[in-house]
């Protein structure tokens, strides 16, 4: 984590006015909120008799092992980023991966590197879902600005400048165009930047091409090699000395394929892998699945899938729960943050390390996860809330 | 992962009189089908109507028990099945059981808001994928602190809904006192602890009830509660390792993974049943002044963590839309049977009435994406023909991306299907999110391509708007 957490707005901020209106109907007593806990021994009547059971005069004492696994091999370490001392210009770098043991088996080991987030930053206006939008309105059409929001507002730990204005469709602006846009962002910004390219299958590789260019001694992250565009783009990576991230369609033998592809350009500390992000409710299982495989499968020796995992977060507003506009559903502003905060947190889960996301609450809470999940402690047991006596204030 | 017992071994335990009484041709087909986990031992009833069938019925059970035991809360067909696990990872096979959402009720509340909080509990729904998802079970909270008023709830609970019941009290004598109650409704006892083992066990066992142990910050602990509670003859136990939310949830989360990885991968029998996982606990830092949704949202990432890793059932609070959408859809997500088939068969479907004039639409065969186009269609009561191209079972977007859906493709459907002689026009509707083939697509087929909404919910609109006749 290279960001000043102190930052980051709190949840409470972020929903504003929205918290303050609903707060106007409740009251509760201070004392209603204090625990209840209750003495926990208490002898039963003894009137009855008792059946005829063997009640043991003591507890019957059980041992207990953590369950270690047996891992060969761990998980690439990506650097992403460099500063003056190696030939970039960031204020700092970030490094991913080096994993020794499936996603948060803090028995085995913890995460080498806690994953890390990059807020999508776009090259012109999109369509946003409204929840997302108003947090963005003032900057969409400043790329420069917009980096700058994200990190020293929302806390990004990086940020991917998304150029899609390259696309034929949307403008078809130069490889030139977008490495001024580029240009524009690092000096906006000292966190590492990623790249993102259009899509466009034409122009990808040129533009990436370009990218890798201008970005010499930055190690950017070139966002994306397909099966379809990579030649290029792996040229470029090794030329300029990049990372690139290695993007399939949710099928790990084709995650595989690519990978042996690239090798004949790239060595290991330059892929990053991604087999496509689907949005809680629209394929999520599928996301979840293969990343849990790829994980696995480094742990144990496969050197095609042994690299850190990207994920498109930004993919969960694809859900029509995220976004539509219904009173019956809940308040959109809750609805879609939290959307792409569960569909984070099962890919945290999984074993994602670099998290591409774009609403402020979401950003905020997928941090304090890594936070929370990175650190087991001896907790005593009055610790553990007694909720069956708990006070709840009625109608919430 | 632990071995599953394959045909081979399940065989020789069977009757072997290929009676067919189970609807498999013969014994070795249900000895297969058991080793799937398709179907389940109770089908093969002369085992247990047979006496001389017990000791193989005995050996049968001991050698399919799964690695996480299954325990059954409540009566009838609203009863919940929970545990039951064979496996760590979903794709090792599948995960069996979803997880149980049971929400609170307090006992103190008084006569109709505790009424309407039941009804909500069970009112609660929402429409995916062609079923609707709905909450499991209702936790009765012994918040009074009265043996008399916890068991006067439960009985009222019991009058008011036939949904599995759960007794929530740390106190040995309300849980005594509310289980006499309603014992014949099978209520899962919530909790015996290391202090009070002796009382709540003798409880549980002597109604033959499911009972929690509960036995926080140890899983040593845990395992020597469940041992006692053995040897006192409790045989339905549900675990709870115990739940923080926030700062807490590493260790939760780290401790819900030992005990399935011990139970799954070690064949650990103590920590072999279902765990129980409490976000509710998040309230217990609410405050007053605080807005509720802060402490729902910190309830709902708690729930979520658990479901993911390996909670049988979660007690919540929150009763929202917003709340409980986004677990309810995790919770489909990880159980769905990852072998099962993702793709609907291809072809030309037809909505309403179709004439010459029908507009013409195109989607993928991915299976959540056309069941979501044609619950929309059907709810718009639209007129349409919708062709559905194989894309391989992929989504609209990933399918573009992934080139499983290419002007090649959609041209060889138009052929098939023989779409030009069924209309009048050559109008070719879209996705929104295959808007990049649309000039290619023209190309291969002659067909004019004009592009749809970009979420199939707009599809009603578009199609009223005959924008898509417009030159």
């Amino acid at each position: 984590m290279t960001t000043d957490r102190e930052k980051t707005t709190s949840l409470d901020d972020m929903f504003g006015d929205f918290a303050e209106l609903v707060l106007e109907n409740v009251t509760i007593e201070l004392d209603e909120l204090r625990l209840a806990l209750r003495p926990m021994v208490q002898q039963m009547a003894k009137a009855a008799a008792r059946p005829a059971l063997e009640i043991p005069k003591s507890l019957i004492p059980a041992s207990f092992k953590p369950p270690l696994g047996k891992y060969t091999r761990s998980i690439q370490e990506i650097t992403l980023g460099a500063t003056k001392k190696d030939g970039g210009s960031r204020g700092s770098t970030v490094t991913i991966g080096g994993h020794t043991a499936p996603a948060w088996d803090l028995f085995q080991a913890p995460p080498k590197h806690p994953p890390i987030i990059a807020a999508d930053v776009f090259d012109m206006p999109i369509s946003l879902a409204h929840a997302v939008k108003m947090h963005y309105r003032e900057v969409l059409d400043d790329p420069a600005a917009w980096a700058k929001l994200v990190v020293d507002k929302f806390g990004a730990d990086v940020v991917t400048i998304h150029l899609i204005s390259t696309d034929r469709r949307l403008g078809d602006t130069s490889p030139n165009d977008a490495a001024k846009t580029i240009e524009e962002v690092l000096q906006a910004v000292k966190v590492p930047i990623l790249i993102g390219s259009a899509g466009d299958p034409e122009k990808d590789g040129p533009v990436l091409a370009k990218a890798a260019e201008v970005c010499e001694g930055e190690k950017t992250l070139l966002c994306s090699a397909t099966v379809d565009v990579y030649e290029d783009i792996a040229l470029a990576a090794k030329k300029h000395d990049q990372v690139v991230l290695s993007w399939t369609s949710i099928d790990i033998n084709q995650q595989k394929e690519l990978n042996r592809r690239l090798f004949e350009w790239l060595t290991p500390e330059q892929i990053v892998i991604d087999p496509t992000t689907a949005a809680l409710g629209y394929g999520l299982e599928y996301a979840f699945t293969i990343m849990q495989r790829m994980r696995l499968a480094g742990l144990l020796g496969d050197e095609e899938l042994c690299f850190p995992i990207s994920s498109g977060t930004t993919n969960a507003w694809a859900a029509r729960e995220a976004w539509l506009k219904n009173p019956e559903l809940g308040p959109r502003e809750l609805r879609g943050p939290i959307w792409e905060s569960v569909t984070a947190l099962a890919l945290l889960l999984a074993g994602n390390d670099l998290f591409m996301m774009m609403h402020p609450a979401a950003i905020k809470t997928v941090h304090d996860l890594v936070g929370w999940l990175k650190e087991r402690r001896i907790v005593k047991p009055d610790e553990y809330p007694d909720w069956t006596t708990l006070a709840i204030p009625e109608g919430v | 992962m632990a071995k599953l017992p394959g045909p081979l071994e399940i065989y020789p335990l069977l009757p072997g009189t290929n009676c067919k009484e189970c609807g498999e041709a013969n014994c070795m087909a249900f000895a297969t089908k058991m080793a799937e986990h398709t179907v389940k031992l109770e089908a093969c009833e002369p085992l247990f109507k047979e006496s001389k069938y017990a000791k193989k019925l005995g050996k049968l059970k001991e050698l399919v028990r799964p690695p996480v035991r299954e325990v059954l809360i409540g009566t009838g067909e609203m009863a919940a099945t929970i545990g039951g696990k064979l496996v760590l990872y979903r794709h090792d096979l599948r995960y069996s059981n979803p997880t149980a959402f049971f929400i609170d009720i307090p006992d103190n509340l008084e006569s109709d808001a505790f009424a309407s909080r039941v009804k909500a509990i069970e009112d609660w729904t929402y429409v995916y994928i062609g079923t609707n998802l709905r909450l499991d079970g209702v936790a009765l909270r012994g918040v009074s602190q009265d043996p008399k008023t916890f068991a006067t709830a439960a009985k009222k609970l019991t009058e008011l809904t036939n949904w599995p019941i759960m007794l929530c009290s740390l106190n040995p004598e309300m849980l005594a006192t509310a289980a006499k109650a309603i014992a014949d409704k099978r209520p899962l006892l919530y909790a015996a602890t290391l202090d009070t083992w002796a009382e709540v066990g003798e409880i549980a066992a002597k109604h033959n009830l499911p009972l929690v142990a509960y036995a926080p910050g140890s899983l040593e602990n845990l395992s020597s509660l469940v041992n006692t509670l053995r040897a006192i003859g409790v045989e339905d136990i549900v675990i709870d390792p115990g739940t923080l939310s926030t700062t807490g949830l590493g260790t939760t989360v780290d401790d819900f993974t030992q005990i399935r990885r011990s139970a799954i991968n070690e064949d650990n029998e103590l920590l072999g049943y279902p765990t129980l996982a409490t976000p509710i606990a998040a309230w217990a830092d609410h405050r007053e002044g605080e807005a509720p949704e802060l402490t729902k949202w910190n309830e709902v990432i708690t729930a979520s963590a658990l479901i993911v890793r390996y909670a049988d059932l979660v007690v919540l609070h929150s009763l929202d839309m917003w709340t409980n959408l986004p677990i309810t859809f995790l919770r489909s997500n990880l159980y769905t049977d990852p072998v099962k088939p993702v793709a609907v068969e291809a072809g030309l479907m037809e909505f309403g009435e179709v004439g010459p004039d029908a507009p013409v639409m195109y989607t993928t065969n991915f299976a959540l994406t056309y069941f979501t186009v044609e619950s929309d269609i059907k709810q718009s009561a639209s007129n349409t023909y919708l062709m559905v191209i194989d894309t391989e079972g992929m989504s609209v977007q990933s399918a573009v991306a992934g080139r499983k859906l290419t002007a090649e493709k959609i041209a060889e459907a138009l052929e098939e299907y023989k779409v030009a002689e069924k209309v009048n026009h050559k109008i070719l509707i879209s996705p929104g999110m295959a808007a990049r083939l649309s000039g290619e697509t023209e190309e291969a087929t002659g067909w004019t391509v004009k592009v749809g909404p970009q979420d199939s919910s707009g599809i009603g609109k578009y199609l009223q708007e005959e924008k898509w006749k417009e030159e």
